[in-house]
């Protein structure tokens, strides 16, 4: 690793002045568990290297008018286990409970892990299911992004060179909503997926009609995915086997993945079919028993 | 470019002046010479390197020493009693066959000794996800587990196997 000139801000008014000053030459830290390894790799090599280990605040859970609100700097560990997430939206506690391992979980951070956009990272995927948005914060003042248009390439988002992550906020699903978040991993526990899918359904609870459905998809494009046209096919109609394949085969349609370790790219596209078909029935069914 | 850094480790505070860039196991293996904690993968996968810090399990190839800054630490050399009595973990380690070549054994008993403190009362899946982070290329795991549970109801003060 190359040396660095290192800050440790202890407010988040100090870590945006230490941002607008450095820009691009100034990487943030959180947990590290990311950028340590592309230090050492030298992908990155910063010039600066801020530190947000020291950081009071920014690592709140909590639920203000239907609304939960991440402070981004709250490592999964404590996403997995917090028992406002863990009743509100099991999913997302439940996403984060299967990223990596706890040595990992222990220090890495929502807000960090979502600024390092790895296309396959898990809770992405989860979170535009849920209708994420982020907030982005410098010194000039905050604005709110949908999660869906965060993203722009592999390890790229609109963050600009001197805005920090500083929250993760999405509505508490309403009545008659199920989710779920399914990954298929054929290596290892704690390896990242081949393909991963996250899927909400809202039911009629009088007709069991599909009133609305979110589709989103990791590890098959440079950036987590939203499935519209799979959704469109859902919304409106009954849970049927064919419903199901149709909106697998929709899916499918919108993936772009490569070829690596994990499987070849019509290895995964196949792969993104059936965990579409799966999650969305996962779902589909945690809505239904809402409903009787 | 350097910085001064005091961390506590196994109750022992230290004062050392490490590189920005110094990883925290080269800081514990070269500066203070606590070799007991070994690197694995070098990327936060195998879980030889782990160490806890704060009483939290953490990578320590994936830790700038830096930020060890202020922090107590455990590692392997810390636990065992100061006259060389092994730990419960690194005694059922030893009674139950839970090493083999020895290269994950630190991480391994140091991981084990986080769960335990934090469940003294883990069913097997619990050590299993507790442990999934620790890789043992002999594949000893069976004898891993049975191990951590030996432990685990030798702390409990019941009869063990």
């Amino acid at each position: 690793m190359n040396p660095f000139a290192y800050h440790t801000p202890e407010t988040e008014q100090e870590a945006l002045t230490l941002l607008h000053e450095h820009g691009d030459e100034a990487k943030l830290m959180a947990g590290g568990t990311a950028l340590v390894i592309m230090m050492k790799q030298r992908l990155v090599l910063p010039e600066t290297l801020i530190s947000l280990h020291r950081l009071r605040g920014l690592s709140d859970v909590q639920e203000v008018n239907g609304t939960v609100h991440l402070g981004a700097l709250l490592t999964h560990r404590a996403a997995e286990t917090s028992p406002l997430l863990r009743q509100r939206l099991p999913v997302l506690a439940e996403t984060y409970r299967h990223v990596a391992t706890l040595r990992i979980r222990n220090v890495a951070t929502v807000g960090g892990a979502l600024a390092h956009a790895d296309p396959n990272q898990d809770p992405p995927v989860t979170l535009l299911a849920l209708d994420a948005r982020v907030q982005l914060t410098s010194v000039a003042g905050s604005r709110e992004v949908p999660l869906e248009s965060f993203f722009t390439d592999y390890y790229e988002t609109v963050l600009r060179p001197d805005e920090l992550l500083t929250a993760i906020r999405m509505p508490i699903p309403a009545p008659h909503t199920g989710s779920a978040h399914i990954k298929f991993l054929p290596r290892t526990a704690d390896d990242y997926a081949t393909v991963g899918v996250a899927a909400t359904v809202r039911l009629d609870p009088a007709t069991g009609v599909c009133q609305d459905c979110r589709i989103a998809l990791g590890s098959v494009g440079s950036t987590p995915l939203r499935a519209p046209q799979a959704e469109g096919v859902v919304r409106g109609q009954r849970l049927t086997p064919e419903l199901l394949r149709e909106a697998g085969a929709a899916a499918q349609q919108q993936t772009d993945p490569i070829s690596d370790t994990r499987g070849s790219a019509d290895y995964k596209r196949a792969m993104a079919g059936v965990f579409v078909r799966r999650a969305l029935e996962q779902a589909w069914q945690q809505a239904l028993q809402q409903t009787t | 470019m350097t910085q001064t850094i005091t961390l506590r480790v196994n109750g022992k505070e230290h004062t050392v002046e490490v590189p920005v860039q110094r990883l925290l196991i080269d800081c514990l293996r070269y500066d203070l010479g606590l070799t007991g904690t070994k690197e694995g993968c070098s990327v936060g996968v195998c879980g030889a390197c782990t160490v806890l810090m704060d009483g939290q399990m953490i990578s320590s190839c994936l830790t700038l020493a830096i930020l060890a800054d202020g922090k107590e630490l455990r590692t392997v050399e810390g636990l065992a009693q100061p006259d060389g009595t092994l730990s419960p973990v690194q005694q059922a380690f030893i009674d139950y066959g839970g090493f083999q070549c020895g290269i994950c054994t630190p991480g391994m008993v140091t991981a084990a000794t986080a769960l335990l403190e934090a469940n003294p009362r883990p069913t097997e899946d619990d050590i299993k996800e507790w442990m999934m982070g620790n890789l043992c290329r002999c594949t000893g795991y069976y004898k891993i587990i049975a191990s951590i549970q030996g432990a685990a109801a030798h702390l409990r003060g019941e009869e063990t196997p």
